[in-house]
């Protein structure tokens, strides 16, 4: 039903259950607020929105009035004024005359509407209040406590975006403090989105403490370099240096928030990590050269390789961080030398999927789909981890009915009520999926196409097969920890046949920015090695773009034995990491996605492009371009391409508008026979990637690395694992896999099922240990 | 024409204009022997910049930034950081003074009388560069004038 009403004089017809200030928004009336926001519950305890209603004895919040039909409001009547005013007054008691010194000032709600409503002089003769500074760790910045106007904001958001109340509002009346609970600090991995989220200074970003003013920024857009997700974001620039990262609102992809990991992995790219010089390994020591010795360097030796080894002794490998229009150049400049073996995934152990694929592996549909659906299936992912804004997405539609289901290696908190959920050993994760989809056969009275051997259901299966099967849309996704799995190829076939059973549709999460683009331009051509050959037969040659094989790959125990065989590792990055150094011959200074123009293909199939926001430092240089120089020193066709505009025009015949052509996810099965035996001895080994340890930015992101997820890791045991190998938490052990050994502390982890050992990848601490799945040992008598 | 004739011939205009010098002549001098002499000035008097302390030797400067922002010449340069105290501190403040045209919008926008104009017009430089006052050279000058800054700021105060 619509109701009639009046604003200021204006008529408009409205949706009934709106409230005063969702008609102001459609009418483009401004009423000041200070704790109101869009996505968060009403909560009406600023009071800054009072306006005059006709017939209302009293001023009314418009946050929290429901319009009725016939209303008359008016928001800027003496009545409706006086009230403002008076509300500012009382918020301006209490607060700080420090402006000058508030990383909030110049962008400052309080600020701003004090310029409308404040007077010009205070009659507050007392004391104002003091309140002791937080600790809220080390993104956000808590220090000017006695700032807050107790809007309540952060409190809304940390509880109903963010799953659970990491800040809450103490006592009462003057003494309401906003903090953190008993000596915890706010952990969560969208904490940062907080900071945007305060009206005043009172939380403020702790990165950015005090280096800047908001007016001598710009702003530049760009797209996050992390996830899948391809969140849009607005990166502050001054004097050529990115000083801040904060979200730019698109209602489809990332709504108004911000993972931490894009609001501040900004720090890596000033930091003293950064190659910006290319350098050259001679008789083991590494001399700094200019780039046309190092080009000269990598082209001579590429030459020679494939004419002494062959080209299909060479491989490229390449992260699916770098943007497309680099992926593309590199697998040009590949074809150009005729070299087959290109590849991106080098996390992934199992790749017989290839063959049955018919396309790019992507989603399946855009994320707003996803939430939308009435039933989904999460399978093998940390969620959370790794994909922030996805999970608290999620997290609203489960509240609106959406029944999370979860196929998982470990309980993780989600922060979030699931409907049904499997956590087993990575062993069992296939014998797990079987038994949903022999139990939505069964449901569906379908014989399955897959020959499955008998598998034994259990009741939470059936939950999960019940509830993709009634719901009217599902959606079935699998994740990292799914992806990186050594039987991904089966998970995919179940997830298809489930999908065929059930009508829910099904994807994978992008574990990267570019995944989707990497899928579509980088895979191996017909007869070429992919990543898992590549890294683990030593070739004669290797191309590596942005890839750390050390935190990179599925076994960076066996990568980095390999590259050391190799005659020449050219290395195309822009960090400077150990573990190159010691595996390449040459380096070359490439500039991050913040330095080059380019585009990222987001988990959707949705390219978005972006430019550079400052000058490339030092004499590094956009990879588009080193790659140029390459294929013309090769005498290559086709590399007098002038911007990346180019290139993407030579790929625009497989784009639709923005979205890329080509992404299926079906398989072909023929006689596709499944094995669901549960076959594991000893401890098995769960290696997830760790949020801040997924990327060559989040890694060097000195404040991200002082957060609770960055901890150096642990060995998790199942408490009966813990009694049963006769160990007890704190206790440092040797772990063995492979050859290396590693020192770890033992950690008590209830969420795992047990006989799993979890032990992070990724990390210094583990990254010479082997396979992210598979035997682990624990030495004793050390 | 013979008004004309006498006057010209009794030498009127040379015999006024000599009564116009003779009574300068004799009346009190206004010229001042500059370098020996000076005029007075103001207490509000806008000449060489300089940033002051507190009395405890404590930089006055907060780094907000406001002087950075208001000044029309954009003479002004400013970076600032979280000092390992916790306070906000600059760690460059720099006036172009030759880009400066000494409004005094700087001084008036400082919150904390940072950054301030003293009455010394005095002082020159043999090189471009030379007019280029970094933040030790402020505060230099501000330790060596703080006593006639802090006159002049206070019989301004009641102004302000």
């Amino acid at each position: 039903m619509a109701l009639e009403i009046e604003i200021d004089g204006k008529k408009l017809t409205v949706p009934d259950g709106s409230t005063i200030m969702d008609a102001a928004h459609q009418v483009g009336t401004y009423i000041p607020h200070f704790c109101y926001h869009k996505k968060l519950s009403i909560a009406a305890n600023c009071r800054m929105c009072l306006v005059e209603v006709e017939k209302a004895p009293k001023p009314l919040p418009a946050c929290a009035t429901p319009v009725t039909d016939g209303m008359k409001v008016f928001t800027h009547s003496d009545l409706a004024v006086k009230a403002q005013k008076g509300v500012m007054e009382f918020l301006l008691i209490n607060h700080p005359l420090d402006c000058p010194i508030c990383d909030q000032g110049g962008e400052c709600q309080l600020q701003d509407l004090a310029v409308g409503y404040g007077g010009g002089d205070s009659r507050y003769q007392e004391e104002k209040r003091s309140v002791p500074e937080k600790n809220m760790g080390p993104l956000v910045s808590a220090e000017e406590m006695a700032r807050c106007i107790h809007c309540t904001r952060c409190v809304r958001f940390t509880e109903e975006i963010g799953g659970f109340q990491e800040i809450g509002m103490a006592h009462r009346g003057e003494f309401s403090e906003i903090l953190p609970f008993l000596g915890k600090t706010v952990d969560s991995e969208i904490s940062g989105n907080v900071i945007d989220l305060c009206p005043v200074g009172a939380l403020t970003s702790k990165p950015f403490r005090y280096s800047a003013r908001t007016w001598e920024l710009s702003r530049r857009k760009s797209v996050s370099p992390h996830d899948g997700l391809g969140s849009n974001m607005v990166l502050q620039v001054k004097h050529n240096r990115v000083y801040r990262a904060l979200p730019l609102e698109n209602e489809s992809i990332n709504e108004c928030w911000l993972a931490d990991r894009d609001r501040f992995s900004y720090e890596a790219l000033n930091s003293d990590l950064r190659l910006t010089k290319p350098m050259v390994k001679q008789d083991g020591r590494w001399i700094e050269t200019d780039w046309a010795a190092a080009l000269d360097y990598v082209s001579h030796g590429l030459k020679d390789i494939i004419a002494r080894d062959g080209a299909d002794r060479v491989a490229f490998l390449a992260s699916p961080h770098s943007t497309t229009e680099e992926l593309f150049a590199l697998k040009k400049l590949a074809r150009a030398l005729g070299v087959k073996n290109t590849d991106y995934r080098t996390r992934r152990a199992d790749f017989r999927a290839d063959a049955l694929q018919n396309g790019a592996l992507w989603l399946g549909g855009d994320v707003v789909e996803l939430a939308a659906a009435k039933s989904v299936l999460v399978i093998g992912s940390t969620l959370r981890k790794e994909q922030p804004l996805i999970a608290a997405r999620l997290r609203q539609s489960v509240k609106k009915g959406t029944q999370l289901n979860l196929l998982a290696l470990a309980d993780d908190d989600l922060r979030t009520d699931t409907h049904a959920k499997l956590v087993v050993a990575p062993a069992a994760l296939v014998n797990a999926l079987a038994q949903v989809v022999a139990a939505a056969a069964e449901l569906k009275q379908e014989s399955c196409q897959l020959s499955l051997d008998a598998v034994s259901i259990s009741d939470e299966a059936r939950r999960i097969a019940a509830s993709l099967s009634e719901a009217e849309t599902g959606a079935i996704v699998l994740g990292n920890l799914a992806q990186h799995h050594p039987a991904f190829s089966e998970l995919l076939l179940l997830a298809q046949e489930l999908s065929r059973l059930t009508g829910a549709r099904f994807g994978l999460f992008g574990e990267a920015a570019n995944s989707v683009g990497a899928e579509v331009f980088f895979r191996p051509d017909q007869g070429g090695l992919n990543a898992a050959q590549m890294l683990a037969q030593p070739q004669a040659a290797y191309v590596l773009l942005n890839t750390e094989p050390d935190f990179d790959a599925h076994n960076p125990q066996l990568a980095k034995a390999t590259l050391g065989q190799a005659k020449m590792v050219a290395a195309l990055t822009a960090f400077r990491s150990p573990e190159l150094l010691a595996c390449a011959d040459v380096l070359l200074p490439i500039a991050p996605f913040t330095e080059t123009a380019g585009s990222f293909i987001n988990m959707e199939g949705r390219l978005q492009s972006f430019n550079g926001v400052v000058k490339p430092l030092g004499e590094t240089r956009p990879a588009w371009k080193v790659l140029r120089v390459l294929g013309n020193l090769a005498q290559a066709n086709g590399f007098d391409f002038s911007s990346v505009e180019e290139i993407r025009a030579e790929f625009a015949k497989q784009l639709n508008a923005d979205r890329v052509t080509g992404l299926d996810n079906t398989l072909k099965t023929d006689a596709a026979a499944v094995s669901t035996a549960v076959a594991a001895e000893g401890l098995q080994r769960l290696g997830e990637v760790p949020i801040y340890q997924a990327d060559a930015l989040c890694r060097r992101a000195t404040s991200l690395q002082q957060t609770a997820d960055a901890r150096a890791p642990i060995l998790g045991l199942h408490p009966d694992t813990l009694r049963e190998q006769q160990l007890q938490a704190g206790q440092t052990v040797t772990v063995r896999q492979g050859e290396a050994e590693v020192s770890l502390t033992v950690g008590e982890d209830a969420t795992l099922p047990s006989g799993v050992a979890r032990v992070p990848t990724a990390h210094p601490l583990t990254a010479s240990l082997g396979a992210m799945f598979g035997r682990i040992d624990i030495v004793r008598g050390k | 024409m013979l008004k004309n004739f006498f006057k010209t011939f009794l030498l009127v205009e040379l015999l006024k204009g000599m009564a116009l010098t003779g009574r300068h002549f004799f009346q009190r001098k206004i010229t001042v022997q500059y370098p020996d002499e000076r005029t007075p000035y103001s207490p509000r008097f806008r000449g060489l910049h300089a940033q002051r302390r507190y009395p405890n030797g404590e930089e006055r400067c907060i780094a907000c930034k406001l002087c950075e922002a208001v000044c029309p010449a954009m003479a002004i340069s400013i970076e600032s950081e979280k000092r390992d105290d916790g306070s906000r501190r600059t760690t460059r403040y720099e006036i172009d003074l030759t880009k400066c045209i000494f409004c005094g919008f700087c001084e008036e926008s400082c919150p904390v009388d940072a950054i301030v104009e003293t009455h010394i017009y005095e002082y020159h430089g043999e090189k471009r560069g030379d007019l280029y006052y970094t933040k030790p050279m402020l505060l230099a000058v501000g330790d060596k004038y703080e006593a006639e800054i802090a006159k002049a700021r206070e019989a301004d105060a009641k102004y302000r």
